[in-house]
């Protein structure tokens, strides 16, 4: 023990070693909080969703009694306005079906992007088989392509359209 | 002893000095170039798209500016832990000078997002999306850094109490990359670093990569000069205490 001393420096480490200890010290510290947050994202999974699906919402589990999102397509031929601005849509994840309820006037025009095949993002209230709606979000997918590209795609029968997430 | 030591410091800085003014005019260039042609490009030159219309123009401003987020704090936090471990004063002048040019990108991309997301979305801004959060967080942590560099007078105390939350927030890194796919989000997956290529098209994505390289150019050109007034600001202030010494 006391001959091994004399090897170390002054320090009481060798002065070399320095550099790998920060660097030991700062990946270790960097591999422990990389864990910490993994742990705390894996808790909170679900929590930071922004919307819920329409199977979510169908299943029942962890439906907030208040405010909550609805998340998906406007199922096509879905969409009904009736004369004082009221409309009805069916948001679908292909697996489940919502119907939602919105007043326009009372809330405001849908977005541009509202369209039926389209994602959208609705917010309020669910009960009795309805969402009522006191929000539209339209949600744009990752597609970005000229609108020749879009009308030859759906002509050669490619158009995949959007998928549910 | 001190002298040596001082010599040693500013050995590299003085070589660096040098070669940054060579390498300078020509990143500059690229940089003019680069944009020029990215913006008549992108802006004027590119289809609109079958949905967005115009408002897609916006994405060659707001793609590359997110991106550079990203690459900037990646480059901040290299050079935090080349600081740390090696106690290189260089590499602690470089981390110093990403964080006011990491931030103001951070910040286009947030106004551009907005700008976009108003007409696209209907909404500016929404404070239950993680990919908007997430990058809000990460302005936040560019902040706390120049705070931090700023809550020391001693620029060693400084330069490492901000490399350490530099190197933290490297987590939010992965996270907002991620976000779009571990989590629902009002925010749109990936279009150009995805599994299965790129899902825009070509007439849109070159323009985008321009930018992005023009984005790039222009933070080495920023980051060249905000290390080379820092360096100089350092050599005033010695040279300073020198003459109130003597």
């Amino acid at each position: 023990m006391g001959s091994s001393h004399r090897r170390w420096a002054d320090g009481g480490y060798p002065i070399m070693k320095r550099k790998t200890q920060r660097a030991v010290l700062i990946g270790s510290g960097m591999a422990v909080l990389a864990l910490a947050v993994g742990l705390a994202i894996y808790a909170l999974d679900d929590s930071l969703n922004f919307f819920l699906s329409p199977s979510q919402v169908q299943a029942g589990d962890n439906i907030p009694s208040n405010t909550f999102r609805l998340g998906g397509l406007v199922e096509d031929g879905s969409l009904v306005v009736d004369g004082e601005m009221n409309v009805q849509f069916v948001v679908t994840d292909r697996v489940a079906d919502i119907k939602v309820y919105y007043d326009q006037q009372a809330h405001g025009l849908l977005p541009d992007l509202f369209r039926e095949g389209q994602g959208v993002i609705v917010e309020g209230t669910y009960g009795q088989n309805l969402f009522t709606a006191s929000r539209v979000l339209a949600k744009h997918d990752e597609n970005y392509m000229p609108p020749e590209v879009a009308d030859a795609l759906k002509e050669a029968g490619e158009w995949r359209g959007e998928a549910p997430e | 002893m001190m002298a040596m030591s001082r010599l040693h410091q500013y050995a590299n800085p003085m070589r660096f000095a040098r070669l940054s003014k060579s390498l300078l005019p020509w990143v500059g260039a690229l940089t003019i170039l680069l944009l020029g042609i990215g913006l008549y490009w992108g802006l004027v030159a590119s289809p609109a798209d079958y949905q967005q219309k115009d408002s897609v123009r916006i994405m060659y401003i707001h793609v590359p500016a997110a991106w550079m987020t990203l690459f900037v704090y990646v480059n901040m936090a290299i050079a935090s832990a080349v600081g740390l471990i090696w106690r290189h004063p260089l590499a602690d002048i470089a981390a110093k000078s990403c964080a006011p040019i990491g931030a103001g990108f951070t910040l286009i991309a947030l106004v551009t997002g907005a700008l976009w997301g108003q007409p696209m979305w209907g909404t500016w801004w929404e404070w239950g999306d993680a990919r908007l959060v997430s990058v809000l967080v990460m302005f936040f942590l560019y902040l706390g850094y120049m705070a931090l560099w700023q809550a020391y007078d001693e620029p060693t105390k400084a330069s490492r109490a901000a490399a350490i939350l530099a190197l933290v927030g490297v987590v939010n890194v992965p996270i907002i990359h991620f976000s779009v796919e571990w989590w629902n989000t009002l925010h749109q997956t990936a279009s150009v670093l995805k599994i299965g290529g790129p899902s825009i098209d070509a007439s849109m994505l070159w323009p985008l990569l321009i930018m992005a390289l023009g984005f790039t150019a222009y933070f080495v050109v920023l980051l060249l000069w905000r290390m080379r007034a820092e360096i100089l600001a350092r050599r005033i202030h010695v040279l300073m205490m020198q003459k109130a010494s003597a």
